[in-house]
């Protein structure tokens, strides 16, 4: 696969991770108990984890950026091919979680499959995320059926929480250029095909919590192509604050 | 454990890996640990292939420092490399590193079906490394690193950390 295609269809992957690690990062000290503040980072070191893997990969492939932290922080917004799920702002804790769940799931089939890539460098990542995204789906998952099926208030926010945040799921198997050439070298992941297992396991687990599922006609979508939300604008200010203000800064 | 996941590890350089320790858990060696997934020396430099337990385990860079300072002390250049693949088992935990995390107050990891029951609450069966017990009950699935839950014990009331299994 040529080297420009394959850098996209990594960052097609990693942003996504990047972009829900920084948002997750932010409650480090504000999550609603301790448990739960410790779980939210634990899940964004996980998702940081991978991500510096693909992207140390990435760099390999660029002759713009050389290190892992190139990719990550001097690239402007259109750059970013996160979807705009993972780019909704932190609200309150059920709308964290509903954002983290509809992700998890995808994020589970995806490198179900990513295993079986013929790169060996994203297998071998994927092995490794598998173990960790399960988990997270586990912990995400139990949180959506215990405040859905929770209080009147609780259910109440958890609804709305899923409710809003539909909209962005359908993109999750939009197929970009990227990913059609990555899926005919047989390196990338056929999107499409994991949309039914999704919608059905996530209905599953919706009508456990004893939530709607939201039956929209309408769905967002950009993010893969970088027309991001206005929240993406906050997320890259704080993201690449340090990057832009003291260029080449090391720790 | 099967044969591929062995590690080829030098004779002569266990003594000095085994000085270097995982820095979360002070107490285990990285040979302890199972992370050392290659050590040879070629043409005077030492060559590590380490793996992580986690993508994102804060100590990787860590013990990398310390690798390269240990061997450093007996006039040794070190190469350190990332290794992914195979993923790391808790399974590579050798026995008498999980002797040592018991005694320092962590609970071993259960076989993989186990690890899901006593996650889930549906059994009791992570026992509690300060008196025994297995009355313990999860308190939360992520814990003070990612590999470990947090437990805690309703006989002696203490709380601890157990290591989660990973395969």
């Amino acid at each position: 696969m040529e080297k420009t295609a394959l850098f996209n269809y990594i960052l097609g992957i990693a942003d996504n991770n990047l972009i829900l690690g920084q948002g997750l990062g932010e409650l480090c000290g504000h999550g609603p108990n301790l448990e739960t503040d410790i779980a939210l980072t634990n899940i964004a070191l996980d998702l940081f984890g991978q991500t510096r893997s693909y992207y140390q990969y990435a760099a390999k492939l660029s002759a713009i950026h050389k290190t892992e932290d190139d990719v990550a922080y001097l690239r402007k917004e259109r750059e970013y091919k996160n979807v705009l799920l993972v780019e909704q702002p932190n609200t309150h804790f059920g709308y964290v979680i509903a954002r983290q769940y509809l992700f998890d799931v995808f994020n589970y089939l995806f490198v179900e499959k990513l295993q079986h890539s013929k790169d060996e460098t994203l297998s071998a990542i994927a092995k490794k995320a598998i173990k960790e995204v399960s988990y997270h789906k586990r912990f995400s998952g139990d949180w959506v059926k215990r405040l859905g099926d929770g209080t009147e208030e609780s259910n109440q926010k958890m609804q709305e929480a899923i409710d809003g945040l539909w909209q962005y799921t359908n993109e999750l198997f939009e197929m970009t250029e990227a990913d059609e050439i990555a899926l005919k070298a047989g390196i990338g992941v056929n999107l499409s095909e994991l949309k039914e297992a999704y919608y059905k396991e996530v209905s599953e687990v919706l009508k456990e919590a004893t939530l709607t599922i939201p039956e929209n006609p309408y769905f967002q979508k950009g993010g893969k192509q970088g027309i991001h939300t206005e929240h993406m604008g906050y997320i890259l200010a704080d993201l690449q604050y340090m990057q832009r203000t003291y260029p080449n800064m090391t720790w | 454990m099967t044969l591929i996941h062995e590690p080829k590890i030098e004779a002569c350089l266990r003594d000095i890996l085994q000085t270097v320790s995982d820095p979360e858990i002070p107490v285990l060696s990285v040979l302890d640990l199972g992370v050392i997934r290659e050590a040879i020396e070629e043409d005077g430099v030492v060559k590590i292939k380490v793996t992580p337990t986690y993508s994102g385990c804060p100590a990787m860079d860590v013990i990398a420092d310390d690798l390269k300072a240990a061997f450093s002390k007996v006039g040794k250049i070190v190469e350190v490399d990332l290794v992914l693949s195979p993923a790391w088992s808790t399974d590579w935990i050798s026995e008498e590193g999980l002797k040592k995390m018991e005694a320092y107050g962590i609970a071993r990891p259960l076989s993989e079906t186990k690890d899901k029951d006593a996650l889930l609450g549906n059994e009791k069966l992570v026992k509690c490394p300060q008196c025994g017990s297995t009355n313990t009950q999860l308190v939360s699935q992520f814990g003070s690193t990612a590999c470990k839950a947090l437990f805690k014990c309703d006989d002696c009331q203490e709380p601890f950390d157990y290591f989660k299994c990973l395969k």
